[in-house]
């Protein structure tokens, strides 16, 4: 039989039990619904994550202390003292492929002006630092060279430091305390909002770092070096420069491990990535196993339409249908079935995506691959489980299955 | 009897064995005859008789535990179930007993059926022979209705139209008019007289033994053997039975 006449067979046959289609189709359009929201959310996660560290600027690197090793005991990376002005001043003087560095210290404390404090954090960096994060000075103006010579008590503050210190006042030109040393503000940056990591990268306080080293923290090393390769494809070359200037200047011998670590931006997408990935992977296989069941009720209502036909089977049989049409048959059906499902279902991730997006504001993206792979796999659902049951109709003997009541 | 005609049905002694448990039951006890076109055979015999046995041999529905079978001069008993279900689609027109129509599916529709599982047919001249076929069995103004729509008499029909459409070398009847009234029965026959007169081959399974004055050859099995082989030389005509038949007491 043609399969247009097997398609319209299995058309009537669906439509003649649309209440039971629908509810075999039900299954699949959730689970299908499900998978597709899952596969929207990680993907839009993923690309919020990557716009995030974009705006970042995607060339940039992060050098900072590696674990160390001290008689074996393998030492907390953050409490290392690697990096010191000899590294930045090496690394000014000699790297090849980066032109912008900033040495970055930090320390959180209270900041005051008049009757209004928050707890903020303080950032010491270089006049390169603008360029490395790709930020901008909303109002006043960033530090220079000089201000960083002469450890100048000057600051650039962020919109939240603003808010809650500055609620009606311009604070350009006003002296807040931090950690009570007196700070200038001579500039605000332009919002940046919260990152994916719900951090308010807004509540910062930026000085120059000689002024937070020497009056704020009281250290002499880093807590990292940011750099800014020349462009991003230059990255993994500017790395390998890096790594070789600071071997060189913690007077490492061959053989010994790094006692830093760079990593790029890339490096950082990566990871998050990957993470993310995982994370849509496993939302995904539990959204999966509903179309498993999903499928298995579709095996039921098959069996069920098989042996409620089984008169009709036996006709066709009788006037020359082979066991392959009558499995044909069926099989179509249960393709249609699930196949019908698939695209309700897709309609119905779409919905609670356009749901996710509009209502709870989350960015959620579904990827056209998703898609298509829903498709496909509806049709593996219907072929899957369909074959038991066509081959139970194939199966039938014509003789027993006319007579039967 | 016409004997020079061609031989469409020929069983060299079949038997047909079934295991029931631990005991084989002889349905067919070697069953042999010839069948020639254009002959309205009737079989008859009790339940039990191996009248249904033989009905799906002759109808390719089973094959022989031995012995042979050619229909229209092809051995059946060595055929594969799709090979087999090929045979049935272009040799054989069956008619039920409950008619088996499709439900919620139009005359025509029904009509068709067998053609669908022929490639040789397109779907315009699948139409056109179901056309033609309803009209051979008086229902060309009854092609769009539906199963449900229709009495009795008029399923019968239309399952009658339908074992025609394919041309088959023979018809087989099982019980044919077992469901029906006895007016309606006797309209079914005189549609079987007619298509006997057209020259088809007919075979006719029953229980009932009236049925055999209509026909030309009557059949008689009894425990799987054939008990009485004998031509009809005074053939009853349906229609002036029907005429006799008083007249309908509802309308």
């Amino acid at each position: 039989m043609s399969f247009t006449n097997l398609l319209k067979i299995a058309l009537k046959a669906i439509l003649s039990n649309k209440g039971r289609s629908f509810l075999s189709m039900l299954g699949i359009i959730i689970g299908v619904g499900a998978v597709i929201v899952m596969m929207a959310i990680g993907q839009g996660s993923k690309q919020s994550i990557r716009e995030e560290i974009q705006k970042n600027g995607t060339n940039m690197l992060t050098i900072r202390p590696g674990a160390d090793m001290r008689g074996g005991v393998r030492l907390d990376p953050s409490a290392m003292q690697t990096l010191k002005q000899i590294d930045y001043e090496t690394i000014l003087a000699e790297a090849k492929f980066v032109n912008k560095v900033s040495p970055e210290v930090s320390t959180s404390g209270q900041a005051v002006f008049g009757s209004n404090n928050t707890t903020s954090t303080c950032y010491g960096e270089s006049p390169d630092y603008l360029g490395i994060r790709l930020w901008e000075v909303e109002e006043g103006i960033f530090f220079t060279e000089e201000d960083v010579n002469k450890s100048a008590k000057v600051c650039i503050i962020g919109q939240t430091v603003v808010k809650e210190l500055f609620p009606n006042v311009d604070p350009i030109g006003k002296t807040i305390r931090f950690k009570n040393i007196p700070l200038r503000v001579i500039g605000v940056f332009k919002g940046k909002g919260y990152n994916n990591w719900g951090m308010d990268q807004d509540n910062v306080i930026v000085s120059p770092y000689t002024t937070v080293m020497k009056r704020l923290a009281a250290q002499t090393h880093f807590n990292s070096i940011l750099c800014s390769a020349v462009t991003e494809e230059l990255s993994d070359h500017a790395i390998e420069d890096l790594t070789e200037i600071l071997r060189r200047t913690h007077k490492l011998k061959d053989g010994e491990e790094d006692n830093f670590t760079i990593r790029s931006q890339q490096e950082w997408m990566e990871t998050m990535s990957s993470t993310m990935d995982t994370i849509t992977i496993i939302l995904v296989v539990a959204a999966a196993f509903s179309l498993l069941v999903a499928g298995i009720g579709i095996m039921n209502i098959m069996l069920v339409s098989v042996t409620e036909r089984t008169k009709e089977i036996g006709l066709r049989m009788s006037v020359g249908a082979r066991g392959l049409d009558i499995s044909n048959q069926f099989l179509i059906e249960s393709i249609l079935i699930s196949l019908t499902g698939g695209i309700l279902g897709v309609l119905f991730g779409a919905l609670l995506t356009w749901g996710c997006n509009a209502i709870i504001g989350y960015p959620a993206v579904i990827p056209a691959w998703s898609v298509i792979v829903s498709f496909a796999v509806c049709v593996a659902i219907g072929v899957g489980f369909g074959y038991f049951p066509a081959q139970k109709a194939a199966r039938l003997d014509p003789i027993e299955a006319i007579r039967y009541e | 009897m016409p004997q020079e005609k061609k031989v469409v049905i020929k069983l060299e002694n079949v038997r047909r064995n079934f295991q029931v448990g631990n005991e084989t039951v002889k349905a067919l006890r070697g069953v042999s005859f010839e069948i020639h076109e254009g002959e309205f055979v009737t079989i008859m015999g009790t339940s039990g008789s191996g009248k249904s046995t033989l009905l799906n041999q002759l109808g390719c529905l089973d094959t022989p535990t031995s012995g042979e079978y050619y229909l229209d001069g092809i051995s059946v008993r060595t055929m594969r179930r799709s090979q087999r279900a090929r045979l049935r689609n272009r040799k054989i027109g069956f008619v039920f007993q409950n008619y088996n129509l499709l439900a919620k599916t139009t005359a025509v529709e029904n009509v068709e059926l067998p053609l669908m599982y022929n490639k040789d047919y397109t779907a315009k001249q699948r139409r056109q022979a179901a056309i033609e076929a309803l009209q051979a069995v008086g229902l060309g103004d009854r092609l769009e209705h539906k199963s449900n729509q229709m009495s009795g008499g008029q399923m019968q029909r239309v399952a009658i139209a339908r074992a025609l459409v394919n041309n088959p070398a023979v018809i087989l009847a099982d019980e044919a008019t077992g469901n029906l009234d006895t007016r309606t029965s006797y309209e079914v026959l005189v549609l079987f007289q007619k298509l006997h007169a057209e020259g088809r081959t007919i075979i006719f399974v029953t229980h009932n033994p009236e049925i055999a004055q209509y026909s030309s050859r009557n059949i008689v099995l009894r425990d799987g053997k054939i008990r009485e082989d004998t031509y009809n030389p005074n053939i009853l005509n349906a229609a002036e039975a029907l005429a006799a038949l008083p007249a309908p007491q509802d309308e």
